[in-house]
């Protein structure tokens, strides 16, 4: 009985966020206006039960001295409403900032950088004339979109035609990414309408 | 008012219609058609047949219902294919709404279809607040980042824990992610700095953004979005919930790209009779 009134639940609301797609309506704004207010007061709650609770509280309750720390750079943060005391809050928000690109910046130069610079570097003299033409393209399509990011040099004579070139492959990945996104937005309809009738009416 | 106007004018309702019975209409008579599993998901698959009785896995599980469909059953056939394999499974998530359908999967297919024992073959460690800094701690030790497990039992005892606090003794990490913190997070913060093998799996959105980090090396496998999942589930068990939807899947394309085409065709069917600038 619980699972046939939330699957009913469910399933009118889904109905109503459908109804957008003939018009916007009274139905469609409630179904909104109620998912966004249930996720945020779920999130609230789930972040003081997951990261407040075990993180800071329980620690300050046991008598862990350090845990002032965070607890004080937290207060700093509402020092934003103070008219004279915005200047606090620059304190907890440079830590964090600091701490994150710091995390981000190596990241991204070990992870991304140093290793996509080596995984371009590549032969096409491999004995497989697939991988040469593939390589050969990837090269080609990787120096091209990069000559039509510099802007240094005005985009004329062969800079302009390799530039022409990078645009190609340029539109070629939009295109691919652009199909990708439709799958996905396709997998959401499926599932949704595999939800109506198949948990909720039970016609599949 | 001629067939050129009236298409152009057409209501895009229509179009909705269209595509809302192309897709459903496979759902309720299947066509069928052949699934084959592209390098990707080979890699993907083969990476855990690589693993051995008893080996331990990281299974981070980065999503929430927005992203159920496309990802639910990718999770599900790893967890299969875990299972298969008799590893054992330590499973985080650094997304909030993730553990229950963590729980869900594993109910589902460890414990329903392999008798799997938690604590002993798998446990679900929940949410943990603190994206790369989590991913970083994880190297230095589990067990400091999570004392207990997402029922708020403590791990240390817990047999699937024995000889495993850190990536060192991690074999694989396998990753369903949704967005950020993610996949590229994962590669960024752990595959580049702890030099451990990681396979996954991702929405079809964020697929061509991890393409790169595959054909580098710093992914071991990829699965994109349902079709990455249907191509898994062929190679698992020969079908599963991806797998039937894709028939649906391939005929809402099929509409949508003879849209497209039609749309093209009386741009160009304009331009010649000079109307369209």
């Amino acid at each position: 009985m619980p699972e046939l009134v939330g699957n009913t639940l469910a399933g009118l609301l889904t109905l109503a966020i459908f109804s957008f797609l003939y018009k916007d309506n009274v139905v469609y704004k409630f179904a909104e206006h109620l998912f966004v207010g249930l996720a945020a007061g779920y999130y609230v709650a789930f972040q003081y039960r997951t990261v407040f609770q075990p993180n800071l509280w329980d620690r300050l309750v046991a008598g862990d001295i350090v845990s002032f720390i965070p607890l004080a750079l937290a207060i700093l943060l509402f020092t934003r409403m103070l008219p004279s005391g915005q200047w606090l809050s620059r304190w907890p928000m440079g830590a964090m900032i600091g701490a994150y690109a710091g995390l981000q910046l190596i990241g991204f130069l070990q992870g991304d950088l140093i290793a996509q610079v080596q995984a371009n570097i590549l032969s096409v003299n491999t004995g497989s004339w697939v991988t040469n033409v593939n390589n050969f393209l990837l090269i080609v399509g990787v120096l091209t979109t990069l000559v039509y990011f510099f802007f240094s040099t005005e985009h004329k004579g062969a800079v302009g035609a390799l530039s022409k070139a990078g645009i190609y492959f340029l539109m070629i990945s939009f295109g691919a990414s652009y199909g990708f996104t439709v799958m996905a937005r396709m997998s959401l309809l499926i599932g949704r309408l595999e939800f109506l009738f198949g948990d909720w009416l039970h016609l599949l | 008012m001629d067939w050129k106007t009236r298409l152009e004018r057409l209501d895009r309702r229509i179009i909705f219609l269209v595509i809302f019975f192309a897709v459903l209409m496979p759902l309720f008579f299947p066509l069928g058609l052949s699934i084959t599993p592209g390098p990707e998901a080979t890699a993907f698959h083969a990476a855990i047949e690589a693993l051995q009785p008893g080996d331990a896995v990281y299974l981070a599980a980065d999503y929430d219902p927005g992203s159920l469909p496309e990802l639910q059953p990718m999770l599900e056939a790893a967890i299969e294919q875990l299972c298969k394999k008799d590893v054992r499974i330590i499973a985080g998530s650094l997304w909030p709404a993730c553990p229950p359908l963590v729980n869900r999967a594993f109910t589902q297919i460890a414990e329903g279809r392999f008798q799997k024992v938690y604590g002993t073959d798998y446990v679900n460690l929940g949410f943990k607040e603190g994206r790369e800094v989590v991913m970083n701690q994880l190297g230095q030790s589990i067990r400091g980042v999570y004392p207990v497990d997402s029922a708020g039992a403590p791990i240390g005892d817990m047999p699937v824990m024995s000889g495993v606090d850190s990536y060192a003794d991690i074999k694989l990490i396998v990753n369903v992610s949704a967005g950020y913190p993610g996949t590229k997070e994962w590669v960024q913060q752990v595959r580049s700095r702890y030099s451990i093998p990681i396979v996954a799996g991702c929405t079809a959105v964020s697929a061509p953004e991890y393409f790169p980090y595959f054909q580098s090396g710093q992914l071991s496998g990829l699965l994109g979005g349902l079709a990455g999942a249907a191509e898994y589930e062929v190679l698992v068990s020969g079908s599963g919930p991806a797998a039937k939807k894709m028939d649906a899947q391939s005929l809402g394309h099929i509409v949508i790209i003879g849209f497209i085409l039609l749309g093209n065709l009386i741009y160009f069917l304009r331009s010649r009779e000079g109307s369209v600038a």
